[in-house]
């Protein structure tokens, strides 16, 4: 039998590859480079490769509009698809990961060491970890898996095919796990939210697995091409492909932390390290939802009647679900979970406003076009708010209890009116982003028929505002001084920077979000 | 330009008031500067318009394009009358709330408050509407929770909450028109211009309506999402009722006139024995409220409610009487109560409480404070000659039109109203004895000595020292004295306003009419507007 070499196209890959090989060149580095210079080497080196990978990324974009015809291409054999929406949300991804390597590499929050283990084989409470600890050792392999975890995020919405997007599915979790129980402080507590995510996360993707080989046992296809033509032929063994798709949703749902398979959200927020849950929160949502639209759209869009009831269902209990219990938390993160779980169904309302071209007004937005504003904001936002959770400190450390953060307004306004702002936008308060992501989702939703899922949408928001602005009042207006009141350790600029241009990008893209959804208009549809 | 430079102002005003240190900056200063610019530039934009015009000073720019909003404002009669009355109301409050609290930050909320408050009232695009319709909810949130009595955090919580539930619908209703707007033929566009040529249908005219009556019911507010009103009135210091009762709450009838009967004629008229009837039951029931309060600012809080039943009444009764008469009245609703409010601000300034219970004959005391008490009240309860009552007459007028038990059930209101507030000032200000309470602060016999010259001034400069500077501040030791020149500067061009627009209606009818009569004949209703007699001044 004869070889044939497949044929790839660096030409517009090439920014997957250099995340790839910078984490490659990191894990090297971890060999062979003094301890004493790893820290300086990985940051820098990170940065860098992350920063061309973003450059490259708006190249390719660019040059996707020279392509005759067809906005984007199908690379790599199939197995990917280069277009519009899948270079807007590599571009989005890499925003955040410089985000979070600029978190990761905070090192004055703890006095000159990064909010990572020392040592992570240590036991946590015994000799080993106080050595580590006061040699003052620091895990810089995070760098790394930072970028694999970036790289496999990349891979998950331009996957093309069934096997690439499992593979991508498992590249970017697998770092993932290992990042959340990293944790310096509290460690017990993280390497239960790493373990708790791991076993999910890897039930979840046997599920998702499954799905994947009946979908294959239907269309006879691993291609989305292939799939949605066996979808639109209609051949027999329907139920298979129902099987086959929900059992896929499951793996999916579990990666955005839709109900009923939202459990590890809270507990995993909250113990891993905040800087990782500032990246893990926004990107892993951005690359989840990119791979959901692309398998729902190109893959299964001809049975949309069939998936749809069900996506109903799920969107209005995920809304409700993460709504209702975030309103009685008593620890900021947790309530960030919940709050990230009900956007989770925000989220899927615009995925619901899925229409075909011709049932469209002229001008009118697509639900692509709201999702993916949707995720730049929400993306932005949370980045921002778990970073200011990261410089609320008191003696212990990070403390995330209400207790702690009352009266925090009085104490440091700047700080607290940054994070009120975040929490603004995150209600979907007007002149934030969120306002115009909630305005978007809900108008495709509406406009595709789905007013049910609007109206649930409207309640779930109010009880949303409910506990946020709880919060903020808690902050202001609640003057009780209590003992171990947190108090605001002035960070380095590398957190100070990504507070601040989140916040200046959520005022912007709520005040003038125009040239941003005229770039996600441009970005067109999926290709086929 | 110049709309754009009116809503500017108090914004910037309020930015720079902000980052002006307390210390030796002079923010309150900075403020009143700002306000009174905004109140220059409101009498320019006045001074330029032409009341049958239509809406004119109009500014376009494309806003979101996929949305297909503008940042487009312009101003029509309805729309002068309210600018006018954020502009002169504005410097007022701050004025009196001059040493009322020792941060500025108060009155950086105040001028936010102001700014955006400008732009809903200028607004001509639906979607830039909803979106500073929100953000007034932010500054009026910061003013309530941060300034006032005791439980203000709550009331603030539950304000916001009140309203941005009101303003979720209303989202959805704004949505709807987008979707309704994206199937026509030119594609999305929000402004109200295009959307009042909107051929909706029925179903969806009546739903998208339903939204936007929600949102300005809870705003207004109308019976029976009130319940935020009084609360809030009692737990904020009276200078932020002014701003909400005064004007915040005006948005909500605005809001019906320019859009439920604007752009949903046909489905307000088929939800008009809904509306009046919950009209009827606010006038009624928001009076009677009012005249069991204990408390004077849930008094004024609560007449409120009746009066915007009134206002509703009078918009929904589809005459041009009832909506010049509506027009009308809300604008010598801001001027009565806003003078109603910062009288018993001074009272809670001189005496720590405003309980009813806890006062009596104060006349003797503070006669001025009574004076001006009075005439305020008897504004509110349309004693011929102040201005209230031309308002209410045609209001009334149009509810007999409307079917005569209609106007029959109004006329209690009233009624009513006399007894609110003759029966509290009779209680507060007359009496045998003094001053009943508040022997914890001073001796009585020092009290009952009114002695004349400025309050103390060192107050507010000090008021940094002490935990909690909003509670000290509104109890104040030493004797009680009479107002002050400030005081009565404060309070004396609202009474000119009253007496004058009392006896000399015809200039706001004459903005308010026009206004009205495009309203009804969109509406497809034909009757003659209401005029000014010949002979009267004007």
């Amino acid at each position: 039998m004869e070889f044939t070499s497949p044929h790839i196209e660096y030409a517009q890959l090439w920014p997957l590859f250099v995340v790839f090989g910078v984490g490659c060149v990191g894990v090297l580095v971890e060999a062979f480079v003094p301890r004493r210079l790893r820290y300086l080497t990985q940051v820098g080196l990170t940065v860098v490769g992350l920063l061309v990978a973003l450059g490259g990324t708006i190249g390719v974009g660019v040059g996707l509009k020279d392509l005759k015809g067809a906005r984007g291409l199908v690379a790599g054999e199939g197995a990917l698809a280069i277009d519009g929406p899948a270079v807007y949300l590599w571009g989005l991804v890499l925003v955040c990961a410089i985000a979070g390597v600029l978190l990761f590499a905070e090192r004055r929050l703890e006095s000159g060491v990064t909010v990572f283990a020392g040592q992570a084989a240590a036991l946590p409470g015994t000799t080993a970890e106080r050595e580590a600890s006061s040699r003052g050792l620091e895990h810089t392999e995070v760098y790394p898996l930072l970028l694999f975890a970036v790289f496999g995020m990349m891979l998950f919405p331009a996957a093309n095919d069934l096997i690439m997007l499992f593979v991508a599915l498992e590249v970017l979790s697998l770092p993932l796990y290992l990042l959340s129980g990293l944790a310096r402080r509290r460690r017990l507590l993280s390497q239960e939210a790493a373990m708790k995510y791991f076993l999910l996360g890897a039930f979840s993707s046997g599920f998702f697995l499954y799905g994947l080989a009946l979908v294959y046992g239907y269309a006879g296809s691993m291609q989305f091409a292939g799939i949605a033509a066996a979808v639109q032929g209609g051949t027999a063994n329907h139920s298979l492909l129902l099987i086959g798709v929900g059992m896929m949703s499951v793996g999916l749902l579990f990666k955005v932390g839709a109900v009923p398979f939202h459990a590890w959200t809270p507990d995993v927020y909250q113990g891993a390290p905040t800087a990782v849950t500032a990246f893990m929160s926004a990107a892993t949502k951005i690359a989840a939802f990119g791979a959901f639209l692309r398998l729902f759209y190109v893959a299964f869009g001809a049975d949309r009647w069939s998936w749809q009831p069900m996506m109903w269902i799920v969107a209005i209990l995920t809304m409700v679900v993460g709504a209702v219990l975030a309103v009685v938390q008593t620890d900021v993160k947790r309530m960030l979970a919940y709050s990230s779980v009900s956007h989770s169904g925000f989220i899927l309302t615009g995925l619901l406003g899925v229409q075909a071209a011709g049932d469209l007004g002229k001008g009118e937005i697509t639900s692509l076009t709201a999702v993916l504003f949707y995720l730049t904001s929400y993306g932005l936002a949370i980045v921002g708010s778990f970073a200011v959770v990261s410089v609320v400190r008191d003696a212990g450390g990070e403390t995330a209890r209400f207790d702690a953060w009352t009266g925090l307004g009085r104490r440091a306004p700047l700080t607290a009116g940054v994070f009120a702002f975040f929490l603004l936008s995150m209600a979907g308060i007007p002149l934030t982003s969120g306002f115009i992501g909630k305005w978007a989702v809900f108008s495709v939703a509406l406009s595709a028929g789905a007013w049910p899922v609007v109206i649930v949408a409207v309640a779930a928001s109010i009880v949303a505002v409910f506990f946020y602005v709880r919060f903020i009042l808690l902050m202001f207006f609640t003057d009780r001084a209590s003992e171990g009141a947190a108090a605001v350790t002035v960070p380095s600029p590398l957190t100070s920077s990504v507070i601040a241009v989140t916040a200046l990008a959520t005022l912007v893209l709520g005040v003038v979000p125009g040239p941003v959804l005229d770039l996600v208009q441009d970005a067109g549809s999926f290709i086929r | 330009m110049t709309l754009t430079i009116l809503c500017a102002l108090p914004l910037v005003g309020a930015l720079v008031t902000a980052l002006t240190p307390a210390g030796g900056g002079r923010p309150k200063q900075i403020a009143l500067a700002f306000s009174l610019l905004a109140l220059v530039q409101g009498i320019i934009v006045a001074a330029r318009f032409d009341k049958d015009g239509g809406s004119q000073s109009t500014e376009k720019v494309t806003w979101i394009k996929a949305f297909g909003a503008h940042y487009a404002l312009g101003v029509d009669g309805l729309g002068l009358l309210m600018v006018l009355l954020t502009v002169v109301l504005v410097p007022i409050v701050l004025v009196a709330a001059w040493r009322d609290t020792a941060r500025p930050s108060f009155f950086a909320w105040a001028l936010a408050l102001e700014g955006f408050s400008l732009v809903v009232f200028t607004s001509t695009d639906v979607l830039l509407f909803y979106v500073v319709f929100e953000a007034t909810l932010i500054p009026a949130y910061f003013l309530i929770g941060g300034f006032g009595r005791e439980g203000r955090s709550w009331a603030a919580l539950k304000f916001l909450m009140y309203q941005l539930g009101g303003g979720l619908v209303l989202l959805a209703g704004v949505i709807g028109l987008y979707v309704e707007s994206a199937g026509s033929a030119n594609g999305p566009s929000y402004l109200i211009s295009d959307l009042a040529q909107l051929d909706l249908s029925t179903n969806a005219e009546r739903w998208i309506f339903v939204a936007f009556f929600i949102a300005f019911a809870v705003k207004a507010p109308l019976f029976p999402l009130h319940t935020w009103l009084a609360d809030t009135t009692e737990k904020a210091t009276p200078a932020t009722s002014v701003l909400l009762v005064c004007i915040l709450d005006k948005i909500g009838t605005f809001g019906m006139l320019r859009f439920c009967l604007g752009l949903f004629p046909d489905a307000s008229q088929w939800a008009t024995p809904v509306v009046v009837t919950l009209a009827l039951i606010s006038i009624v029931y928001g009076a009677f409220l009012a005249i069991g309060q204990d408390d004077l600012l849930r008094l004024v809080g609560l007449t409120s409610l009746s009066h915007f039943g009134f206002i509703t009444l009078g918009i929904f009764a589809f005459t041009s009487q009832g909506g010049s008469g509506a027009i009308l009245y809300m604008v010598n609703h801001g001027v009565a109560t806003a003078g109603l409010f910062l009288t018993v601000g001074f009272l809670l300034r001189r005496h720590g409480t405003v309980r009813i219970s806890e006062l009596r004959g104060l006349e003797s005391v503070t006669p001025v404070l009574a004076g001006l008490f009075l005439v305020a009240g008897l504004a509110t309860l349309g004693l011929p000659g102040l201005s209230q009552f031309v308002s209410e007459i045609l209001v009334l007028i149009s509810a007999f039109d409307y079917h005569w038990w209609v106007g029959a059930i109004a006329v209690t209101g009233i009624v009513l109203a006399a007894v609110y507030v003759l029966w509290a000032y009779q209680r507060v200000f007359t009496g045998a004895g003094v001053l009943a309470t508040g022997a914890e602060h001073a001796p009585v016999e020092e009290r009952t000595v009114p002695r004349p010259g400025r309050v103390r001034r060192d107050v507010a400069e000090d008021g940094t020292t002490s935990p909690d500077p909003e509670r000290r501040l509104t109890r104040r030791d030493g004797p009680t004295t009479d107002l002050d020149r400030r005081e009565v500067g404060v309070l004396a061009p609202l009474v000119l306003a009253l007496v004058f627009f009392g006896f000399v209606p015809g200039p706001l009818l004459d903005l308010a009419n026009p206004t009205v009569s495009a309203l009804m004949e969109h509406a497809g209703v034909t009757d003659d507007a209401p005029v000014v007699a010949e002979g009267s001044a004007h």
